[in-house]
């Protein structure tokens, strides 16, 4: 798999990255395949429009939040960094890590994921999820039928089973008390993000020497 | 079903004979002519008596909810069997193998290929064929060795046979039976991937049995000893002549297929007739070289449903539909009642108690030892595994049917002389998967899931996030992708395009034919004429429909879809929410709980299977996709729209129909002046989405920056109402002295008009709009609002 060398060399900062991220260069090259495959006018940047093409997203009742959540704030494109640093939130979460406090949380911890899926609602990034917020989210994940009034009880009542400290609003704290196992399903387990490397395992061990 | 061959001589010289030979006294009033029609009297009275069968456990239900109809059925052909035996002392009826065969089961496959879900079949075809070649050599050649096993070592006592014939047997009891698959499966619902998988194979396994049951069948003809390498390879050989030949002449039939839909446009009436006569061809065909019969017909089927779903008339369509429905299903039903009643003919038993039981053993065995092995194989190449439990379900699901039977009818009795040992075996086995194994699925498959479903969803907050999850993970593996898939999809979608599209549809389906653009053009228009209307019956928009007043003409533009939609008195737009509401204050109690219950959108890992010999109803997944397609097609929309004129997007929907009816004073203006916005909306939109070069489809017209180059859309600055989906009132409509304004508009003309609707301070837009003097007019805009943040997205529903 020679190519693999070559795609690795056009990306720039590639170590940098798979340290990182976690990323072994067998699953980079993958989704620099797949950045590129989007990316169709070839400018190195995604946005928008390029996700918006992907049909299957538009049928997914939150799919333009997790649009959004490639984009940093005040950003119009994503870089193939940014791309795959954002994807690395769903990589299964390395068992063997040792518990050090001074390093930085790993991108894919379970930390990590379920501050993800919090941005995800927190669309103002004030650190809490207020009312109106959780409500546009259960608009969006709710079928037509329901009315203004149901969801407002359902919002009403989902805050006040959660909210601890009764400022009306959940806080990160308060929407990371889930029992751990549910933040391990925000894992992906397939393709890029497989644990061990099923798919080209001879490229990985040929440029394990790179890590 | 009497015998052919004996009825039909009988009716020849009946119908020349009759008359000339009885001599006749005088003139008969009436004559019992029993022997002239006895044959088409005693099919019609056989197929109404089996279908009369599924009326008589209809009237329990909760009979149904235990044991599968295809159980029930053969209950039922066992009372029916014994009251002919009883009446006869001997079994006059039974089915017969021509008669399967040839008159029962093809219009089964059809059905079956026609209602197949495509994507999901050829994305898991690698894994369906799998099982279906490999898993059933597997399941015959362990079958008939380990026979051959238990026979020399004396299990069985003294029967007449050979390791070859052993192997015959093995080979045509291994195959899964679509029919039963489908009886049973029906009734427990498992996710779609393992129902494609079982049912697939149980479709595509017949272009091995055919090929073993021929092969060994010459085999046993030649004697042990002719066979050499040469006549295991020529089977080998055999194999893939046949299962290939026999897709070939199902794609051929299916190519036909849609050729002639392409031009039977001046004949509708007799559309659907084609196709049930040319799918049988095909079967027909196959057969009469020689070929898997089954297969031909499923790849008929297959293949052609696109293409004439899209070429023939609606009405055509569901004709199709229906009728093949129904004749699958009344075939069905015969089949399993007269499985029933040949079964009560002692001529036929023969007990081995040794060689039933550990048939029936073996069967079991080696199909949960095959499907763990093969899936074993397959995870490792499959983008999503099989999990332990739908690997326990496939193993379990593998029932045997009619065609078991039919083909263990088919022996020669000389060369077989334990012919009756067989039937009798394949007769229990029948019996023992259809009615066992069928009544412990779906108790099986409840308690598998109830002791999966471990995690407990006690909270609101708990179910929300874990269906939230579950959105986003199928979000990111639509965003991730994968390669190869893509790629050989693409490719085949391109030379679709390219090619098959130009020959084999109408010119008018080619245009219809994307279905995403159909969606939302549709919704477009639907929305439209929907607002129309309620504007209409509320009194200020009665000018539109005066076609002196109006520039546009709806019906012109837009056709016969106008036309249908204006008749079509759904409202895809929640305007009529403030009823609802009413009645929702009413009732006072409702279980937040029950509510995310029923009303969350499953996430596609959870839509079921959408094939359905019973139902014909359009599968609710297909609406609540769409539903959300259509939302998100709004939102972009929109935040495209304010993105591109840097407003705020319109209040959201926290604001609360009851909270806010102070401020609906200032809504009525924007309500008012909608008409010149909407229709302004509605042709601009419509004609950049026709210009708008190089998408596939109009995908994302929210995000199409290329429309910087085209027509500027109008400064549409007020988002209309009916898209935000915001509150409507219409208690505070303007009143329609307004309507009687002779408007000055044309389409040009909207564009200048258009801004000066949206000053939400102002009551008089319509005046403004008359004043020459527009500059005053957009003086008087407020200041743009601060910039969207950097997401482009807008804010959400």
């Amino acid at each position: 798999m020679g190519s693999t060398n070559s795609t690795l060399s056009k990306i720039p900062n590639v170590e940098e990255l798979m340290q990182e991220t976690g990323f072994t260069p067998a699953h980079i090259v993958r989704l620099y395949d797949r950045f590129e495959a989007l990316d169709k006018e070839k400018t190195g940047h995604l946005r928008p429009q390029d996700f918006g093409a992907i049909n299957r997203l538009a049928m997914n009742p939150i799919g333009d939040r997790i649009i959004g959540a490639f984009f940093s704030p005040g950003q119009e494109t994503v870089d193939f960094h940014s791309f795959v640093r954002t994807l690395a939130h769903f990589r299964p979460v390395d068992k063997k890590r040792p518990k050090d406090p001074s390093m930085p949380e790993p991108v894919n911890s379970r930390t990590s994921k379920l501050k993800f899926a919090f941005q995800l609602y927190d669309q103002d990034k004030d650190g809490k999820i207020s009312r109106a917020e959780l409500l546009q989210v259960l608009r969006s994940m709710l079928e037509m039928q329901v009315t203004e009034e149901q969801l407002e009880s359902i919002a009403d009542r989902t805050i006040q089973e959660a909210d601890l400290d009764k400022d009306d609003a959940i806080s990160f704290e308060e929407f990371r008390k889930v029992p751990p196992a549910r933040a391990l399903r925000l894992t992906y387990q397939h393709g890029a993000f497989a644990a061990q490397g099923t798919q080209n395992t001879k490229t990985c061990k040929v440029h394990a020497h790179r890590k | 079903m009497v015998l052919l061959a004996i009825s039909r001589p009988s009716l020849a010289s009946e119908a020349t004979g009759n008359g000339t030979e009885n001599t006749i006294t005088t003139l008969p009033i009436v004559i019992w002519k029993w022997e002239e029609i006895h044959f088409p009297y005693l099919v019609a009275l056989w197929v109404l008596v089996s279908w009369l069968c599924k009326l008589v456990f209809q009237l329990n239900p909760c009979l149904t909810r235990v044991i599968p109809e295809s159980g029930l059925l053969i209950c039922i052909g066992w009372v029916l069997g014994g009251i002919i035996y009883g009446a006869d002392k001997v079994q006059t009826f039974r089915l017969q193998p021509f008669t399967f065969f040839f008159y029962l089961l093809p219009q089964i496959v059809l059905d079956a290929g026609y209602s197949m879900p495509n994507k999901l079949f050829f994305g898991n075809l690698g894994a369906i064929l799998v099982y279906a070649v490999i898993g059933t050599c597997w399941n015959a050649a362990t079958l008939g060795l380990a026979l051959w096993g238990c026979w020399l070592g004396g299990a069985m006592g003294n029967i007449d046979t050979g390791l070859l014939q052993l192997l015959l047997f093995g080979s045509l009891i291994a195959a899964v039976d679509p029919v039963a698959v489908i009886a049973v499966f029906e009734e427990v619902h498992v996710n779609e991937v393992l129902y494609i998988l079982v049912f697939g194979e149980s479709l595509l396994n017949d272009g091995v049995t055919v090929v073993l049951f021929n092969v060994f069948d010459a085999f046993v003809s030649l004697g042990g000893a002719q066979i050499d390498a040469v006549e295991i390879i020529k089977g080998i050989i055999s194999f893939f002549v046949v299962a290939v030949g026999g897709s070939l002449v199902g794609v051929v039939f299916a190519l036909l297929i849609s050729l002639l839909t392409r031009c039977t446009k001046n004949i509708q009436i007799i559309e659907p007739g084609f196709i049930f006569v040319l799918g049988y061809l095909s079967y027909l065909t196959a057969e009469m070289l020689s070929l898997s019969a089954i297969l031909s017909c499923t790849f008929c089927g297959v293949c052609c449903q696109k293409y004439i779903n899209a070429n023939m008339d609606e009405r055509s369509v569901s004709t199709v539909r229906s009728t093949m429905k129904v004749f699958a299903n009344g075939s069905e039903t015969i089949i399993f009642v007269f499985l029933g009643i040949s079964a009560i003919d002692p001529s036929i038993w023969v007990w081995n108690t040794a060689f039933i039981l550990l048939t029936l053993l073996f069967i079991f065995v080696f199909r949960f030892i095959g499907v763990f092995l093969l899936t074993w194989i397959l995870n490792q190449y499959r983008l999503v595994p099989l999990d332990f439990i739908d690997q326990l379900v496939m193993g379990y699901g593998g029932l045997r049917g009619a065609v078991a039977y039919g083909l263990v009818l088919l022996l020669d009795e000389n060369k077989y002389k334990e012919k009756k040992l067989m039937i009798s075996t394949t007769l229990i086995v029948v019996y023992f998967t259809v009615m066992l194994q069928g009544i412990t699925m779906k108790p099986l498959v409840t308690w598998l899931k109830v002791k999966r479903a471990a995690v407990s969803e006690r909270t609101l907050a708990e179910k929300i996030q874990n269906r939230t999850f579950d959105h986003m993970l199928v979000a990111i593996e639509d965003i991730s992708g994968q390669i190869g898939d893509n790629y050989m999809r693409d490719k085949w979608n391109n030379f679709e395009e390219k090619w098959l599209y130009w020959l084999l549809m109408t010119p008018i389906a080619r245009k219809s034919c994307d279905p995403i653009f159909n969606i939302f053009h549709k919704l477009n228009i639907k929305d439209a004429t929907s607002y129309v209307k309620e504007g209409e019956r509320r009194g200020s928009l009665a000018f539109v429909r005066n076609e002196s007043k109006a520039d546009v003409d709806f019906n012109k533009k837009f056709g016969a879809d106008f036309s249908e939609m204006i008749r079509d008195s759904v409202p895809s737009v929640c305007l009529d929410m403030h009823e609802q509401d009413l009645k929702m204050r009413e009732s006072e109690d409702f279980d937040a709980h029950h509510l995310l219950q029923q009303h969350l959108y499953k996430g596609r890992k959870q839509h079921r299977h959408r094939y359905s010999r019973k139902h014909l109803e359009v599968n609710k997944d297909e609406h609540e996709v769409q539903e959300i397609f259509q939302r998100t097609m709004r939102s972009r929309l929109e935040s495209f729209k304010s993105a591109k004129m840097g407003v705020a997007p319109p209040k959201k929907i926290s604001k609360h129909l009851k909270k806010d009816q102070p401020q609906k004073v200032r809504e009525a203006c924007t309500f008012s002046s909608f008409p010149l916005v909407f229709i302004t909306i509605l042709l601009e939109f419509l004609i950049n989405l026709n210009l708008s070069p190089g998408l596939a489809g109009i995908v994302n017209p929210a995000f199409m920056a290329e429309m910087d180059t085209m027509d500027p859309m109008p400064p549409m600055q007020q988002i209309p109402s009916w898209l935000a989906e915001a509150e409507v009132d219409s208690s505070n409509m303007v009143p329609s002295q307004r309507a009687q304004l002779r408007l000055p508009w044309t389409p040009s003309n909207l564009r200048r008009l258009a801004p000066l609707c949206l000053s939400t301070h102002s009551n008089d837009s319509f005046l403004l709009a008359d004043s020459p003097a527009t500059q005053e007019g957009i003086s008087e805009l407020p200041p743009p609002p601060p910039p969207q943040d950097g997401q482009g997205q807008g804010t959400h529903k």
